[in-house]
């Protein structure tokens, strides 16, 4: 573990390759068009599985742009990218696990 | 073996390689992930108990304006973009565009604040409070701790804002506008989740 | 450490200069002082716990005694629970991570030195807050769990829960700061080739707790947010009338409370791994091991926590599951009791007195251990749960686990903290007279438990067969007392002693015992350069060829660099000055928490008390944002 922390170290210190201004602007783009089609998602009349799952997806894939290009945990060390999604996971699977069992109780 | 700390002092590099703020702003977002996980999760167990148990609403699909909402989520996720073209300014050095972006970053933040306001107002002239039904409750504090973690960002945004404005943001501070970003976009994907789990789904 | 007067800035603001003396201790940022701040604030709570749980003792000595009404019995239990967690394992096990961390990895403080003063002074103000309680109408009596509903304001209309539910706020704030603190400084303040996987045991249990702490206290707090808002704003989160869900308050508590588990006993086994290799002469047995079973116990701790919950009815296949996850984290555990066992093995053993809490706290916590895992398995919980066998379960795991390493830990670093030793005859007495009190308190529980005492019950009825456990039980607890005592006299008698500890009183192996005793303020003249695991010890021997330790004739202890320091070496080594502005942020959190408890009553006065708060944390904030970190 520790060894690859250490060989990753130099190319921190070299302006890793940020994305211009250009690239944002795209990124935001998507954002908006991904937001439009959850909203239209949530008024058209399909099964509520369905459009429950287009809405989820549109929402990960956003959150993956912020985090990925806006957040630079894409061209950033890796270790950022563990602490993070270290968090984001245990948060997610813990909160599934409560709200199954709470959902098969309440039930 | 890459650099090392020799000094306790300046010129000190750590043993990573990365930045000690840095760091620290990471892994306090991994931890405020458990934070909203725990309120998101709140909200979710409830959700549909008031109308399964009867109890009287307002209920969600009665107070949700969806395109209000949607333009407010908009102008979050637009002051991201700002944000980070904030960022790119500085680490250019041009602190003229890095003022400009944070002050729209801030009018942004300051603007999704004030629709928040709005909205919780007419949530309450329709007669949804803290106090009214487990909905008002858990959408209240959820929406409500967000709303403060914006706040907190804008007050960030606008200190660094001065800051640069008496020439204390110079290229080579830009970590401290890396980090304030940081924050900010966490602070907006929160709301991308809160948008679509709490707002959007049936 | 030059430090030019800033005349310029008006009053209380200018940067402090004081290293001594009151203002000295306020404003320090040493990672050494604040640890000595922790350790000492934390004894002084350690003696009122222990002083509630006399006091609890003494009610039940006898069936029907009335020394407590049950309204004080259920204040003393609850604030005994509340104490010993929160107010003194925590911070004791935090006190050694700030005073040892820098120094095992070699450091010259941690990386945020005045976010750890921030730290101290948020735990200590918490701490306080809770106590106060005993002077606006009573203490919390609803139980360190605050179970939902019994929390919210229909029950316990009382302030009681409203001081323990930000006092407890509070003191998630001290520990999440601390430990991304701790974080940030073990990953990037090492020494150069001091790598992770050549770290002191005990520095890698720091980094394990700081990352249960950083995952645990989120939900905690927001639990606690729930249940404040229940009682200051009439939100309906526990309300049952509006539906509110009991059970959701166990789920976001035993998220947090179970890792908090380990968040206890982790610092206690890493101090045994330190100290268990030393006084065998011999490496740690199984050191990866070691290490990784750490990691593995941390991560299994976040899969367990309905076990607490046994009881509720989740389910058969929720019970089933957690059962199982339950029984599994005993493996990772029994394996560092093996590792601990093979570092003895066949080594030298002095039975000094770390040595003995060491060996204590291993055999105690094998018995705390054992009936762990008799309470994974759900239907036999069904029947312990709320007796007295869970009490005598988590004693033995805190008390005869936590508490015996901590008092080994203090008797093994002692030296290094203070420049003298402990009185080693005293020291023999005081862990004797600990373990036979231990045994006699919390042993019987397993029997009465068993036999149906419920806990938190303020008596008992005659003619149940437990008169005579009880009593013994009460004597046990007044020998616990008694051996606190002869530590207690055991450091008075130490600091007035003029002998001073020989440099390297344990032939010890990792590097806080290559700098002088106690350690300068920067900690190092010259960051050691590190070659090895247990670094020290290999710049005092090598091996010949069948693995023997041979001194090596070039070691040099640095004695002298104890009169060099005198003289104030280390010049030229900027080390960041002390700051108020620590103290001030703290000081802005209790201010609004009594604004939050006055406003029912006051109306705007408490309004505007919160208002001050917010003020006075806010110029805090400002003050540390915009002053640089070290005077130039
Ligand atoms: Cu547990």
């Amino acid at each position: 573990m520790s060894t690859r922390h250490e060989q990753a170290a130099p190319e921190v210190h070299q302006e890793h390759a940020h994305p211009g201004p250009r690239t944002y602007v795209e990124i935001a783009v998507a954002l908006a068009v991904l937001t439009t089609l959850e909203v239209i998602l949530s008024y058209i009349n399909v099964n509520d599985f369905a459009r429950g799952l287009g809405i989820m997806i549109c929402m990960t894939l956003k959150f993956a742009l912020v985090v990925m290009w806006f957040m630079h945990l894409r061209f950033d060390n890796r270790l950022f990218t563990v602490m993070f999604v270290g968090g984001l996971t245990l948060a997610v699977a813990v909160f599934i696990a409560v709200l199954s069992i709470q959902r098969a109780i309440f039930a | 073996m890459a650099v090392h700390t020799t000094t306790g002092g300046h010129e000190a590099t750590t043993s990573t390689g990365l930045d000690n703020r840095k760091l620290f702003m990471w892994l306090f977002l991994g931890s405020d992930c458990l934070f909203f996980g725990s309120l998101i999760a709140t909200y979710l167990m409830y959700r549909g108990r008031d109308e399964a148990l009867g109890k009287p609403g307002p209920h969600p699909a009665e107070v949700f304006d969806i395109p209000y909402t949607s333009a407010s989520s908009f102008i979050l996720l637009m002051s991201s973009l700002t944000m980070v073209l904030a960022l790119s300014a500085i680490q250019r050095g041009d602190v003229r565009r890095l003022r400009i972006w944070l002050l729209a970053t801030s009018l942004l933040g300051l603007t999704f604040l004030g629709g928040q306001a709005y909205e919780f107002t007419a949530f309450v002239h329709e007669g949804l409070t803290l106090r009214t039904n487990l909905f008002g409750s858990s959408f209240f504090v959820l929406t409500g701790f967000h709303g403060a973690h914006v706040a907190v960002g804008v007050l960030m945004l606008l200190s660094i804002t001065v800051l640069a404005s008496q020439g204390r943001i110079r290229q080579q501070d830009s970590m401290t506008v890396e980090l304030a970003g940081l924050y900010w976009h966490f602070v907006d994907i929160v709301w991308i989740l809160i948008f679509a789990l709490i707002y959007l789904l049936p | 450490m030059a430090t030019i007067p800033q005349a310029a800035v008006p009053g209380f603001l200018r940067r402090p200069t004081a290293t001594q003396g009151f203002v000295g201790w306020v404003t320090t940022i040493d990672h050494k002082k604040i640890g000595a701040l922790y350790g000492v604030t934390a004894f002084i709570f350690f003696i009122l716990g222990g002083v509630e749980a006399l006091l609890i003792r003494l009610q039940l000595a006898q069936p029907n005694l009335d020394v407590l009404t049950a309204d004080r019995y259920n204040q003393l239990f609850t604030m005994h629970g509340t104490t010993m967690v929160f107010l003194v394992v925590m911070p004791m096990s935090s006190a050694f991570m700030n005073f040892l961390l820098p120094l095992q990895i070699g450091a010259r403080d941690v990386a945020f030195p005045r976010l750890n003063a921030l730290s101290y002074w948020v735990f200590l103000f918490g701490g306080l807050f809770l106590y106060s309680s005993l002077f606006f109408g009573g203490a919390p009596n609803q139980g360190w769990y605050g179970y939902a509903p019994l929390t919210t304001k229909l029950y316990t209309p009382g302030h009681g829960v409203d001081f323990w539910a930000l006092s407890l706020q509070m003191l998630g704030i001290a520990s999440l700061a601390s430990s991304f603190n701790f974080i940030v400084t073990a990953l990037n303040m090492r020494a150069p080739g001091m790598t992770l996987l050549r770290m002191p045991v005990f520095s890698w249990m720091t980094i394990v707790v700081s990352f249960l702490l950083i995952t645990a206290v989120p939900p905690i707090s927001v639990a606690l947010f729930e249940v404040s808002f229940d009682r200051f704003f009439g939100t309906n989160f526990f309300n049952v009338a509006k539906g509110g869900d009991p059970i959701l308050w166990q789920h976001l508590f035993w998220l947090f409370g179970h890792p908090e588990v380990y968040i206890l006993i982790l610092p206690a086994m890493g101090i045994v791994s330190e100290i268990l290799p030393a006084m065998s002469g011999k490496p740690l047995f199984g050191y990866a091991v070691v290490v990784f079973s750490g990691v593995a116990i941390g991560f299994m701790g976040w899969g367990v926590w309905a076990h607490h919950m046994f009881v509720v009815g989740l389910g058969p296949a929720a019970n089933a599951a957690f059962a199982t996850s339950t029984m599994l984290i005993a493996v990772p555990t029994g394996v560092k009791i093996f590792n601990w066992i093979g570092t003895m093995w066949g080594g030298q053993l002095r039975f000094a007195a770390p040595a003995k809490f060491a060996i204590g706290f291993v055999a105690m916590f094998i018995i705390g251990g054992l009936s762990g895992v008799t309470h994974a398995v759900a239907p036999a919980d069904t029947q312990q749960n709320d007796t007295y066998y869970i009490i005598a379960h988590f004693h033995y795991v805190l008390f005869g686990g936590a508490i015996f390493g901590l008092f080994g830990g203090i008797y093994y670093w002692w030296p290094k903290f203070t420049g003298k030793m402990l009185n080693e005859g005293i020291g023999t007495l005081h862990f004797w007279l600990l373990l036979i009190g231990f045994n006699l308190t919390f042993g019987p529980m397993h029997v009465v438990g068993l036999n149906g005492q419920l806990r938190r019950t303020f008596t008992y009825a005659e003619g149940t067969g437990w008169d005579t456990w009880n009593l013994v039980e009460t004597i046990g607890a007044f020998v616990i007392a008694v051996a606190v005592l002869a530590f207690i006299y055991n450091v008075i008698i130490t600091m007035r002693s003029r002998v001073r500890a020989p440099h390297d009183p344990w032939d010890a192996r990792t590097l806080e015992w290559l700098t002088a005793s106690p350690p300068p303020e920067h900690n190092f003249d010259e960051i050691p350069v590190v070659h090895a695991r247990d670094e020290f010890w290999h710049r005092k021997y090598s091996e010949d060829e069948s693995g023997r330790a041979v001194p090596r004739p070039d070691y040099q202890p640095q004695t002298a660099a104890v009169v060099q320091h005198a003289h104030g070496s280390g010049h030229g080594i900027h080390m960041p000055s002390p700051s108020y502005f620590p103290l001030v942020t703290a000081l802005g959190l209790p201010i609004m928490a009594s604004g939050l408890m006055m406003k029912d009553s006051y109306g705007y006065a408490g309004w505007g008390t919160i208002a001050v708060g917010a003020v006075v944390l806010l110029t805090g904030i400002y003050g540390w944002c915009l002053e640089p970190v070290a005077e130039e």
